[in-house]
């Protein structure tokens, strides 16, 4: 799994490729939670077009940076989810409390 | 080594006949099972030693026959807290206990037992009578 990330004015975004498994989410876990708890990020945008595939490992770490987004204020963004990566959300039945775009621009644009 | 497990998986199932969300639901769930085993049964110890053995499999116990695919998963670690395996309800929002629900939405049967410092999780899913027949009518 590789993670980049880049800033657009406020708003920072996690370029996620590769498996967001038990062997990689406490790695998305640790960036994610940073982002909101020291880097005070107003908006986190999650680009997943690249994740082949979330454990509920992976899942556990999003509603963890969901909540911790809610704790200081700020807002956690997904988009580019895969089939995969959908179905998972899908039967977690958490697809409804994520906010999630089909694109970049419409994520930035939210 | 979790990622070439799914992929294996996923191939076998696809050539046992599963429709593809089968296919990544059996692929899911083992990948789920083999998790919590690293996790709980070995305490986050990887590199012990864990056999996972697939075949196939009819049950006969219905009106007709089905094929099926049973998957044994053998670990020689602590043994798991059955109150645990019946997962978490979905409308709890939090982090933590969807493996367990994912291992049950993919397979028809799921059965733990715990003997000396042997574990054993059997899962079973059955294809639908349609691929069953021809399954069986295979016979490979």
């Amino acid at each position: 799994m590789k993670i980049s990330t880049r800033r657009v004015e406020k708003t920072t975004i996690l370029d996620i490729s590769g498996d967001i498994d038990l062997a990689h989410s406490s790695e998305v876990r640790r960036l994610v939670l940073v982002e909101f708890r020291e880097n005070r990020t107003p908006k986190l945008i999650l680009n997943l077009r690249e994740v082949n595939y979330i454990d509920s490992s992976g899942v556990a770490s999003l509603v963890e940076g969901l909540k911790a987004s809610r704790d200081v204020g700020s807002r956690l963004i997904l988009f580019g989810l895969s089939p995969i990566a959908y179905e998972v959300l899908q039967l977690s039945k958490l697809l409804k409390i994520f906010e999630i775009y089909d694109s970049e621009e419409k994520a930035l644009e939210a | 080594m979790l990622c070439v497990v799914r992929s294996a998986l996923m191939r076998l199932t696809e050539e046992q006949g599963f429709a593809p969300a089968e296919c990544r639901g059996l692929t899911r769930a083992v990948d789920e099972a083999l998790a919590n085993i690293i996790r709980h049964a070995y305490g986050g110890r990887t590199g012990q030693p864990i056999e996972l053995l697939c075949r196939r499999t009819e049950d006969r116990t219905g009106s007709g026959q089905r094929a099926g695919l049973e998957i044994l998963l053998i670990d020689h670690g602590a043994s798991a807290d059955r109150k645990k395996f019946c997962g978490r309800s979905l409308d709890d929002v939090r982090p933590g206990g969807l493996g367990m629900h994912f291992i049950q939405h993919a397979v028809d049967v799921m059965e733990f037992t715990s003997k000396a410092d042997t574990n054993q999780l059997r899962l079973v899913k059955y294809l639908p009578a349609a691929e069953s027949k021809d399954q069986i009518v295979k016979g490979g």
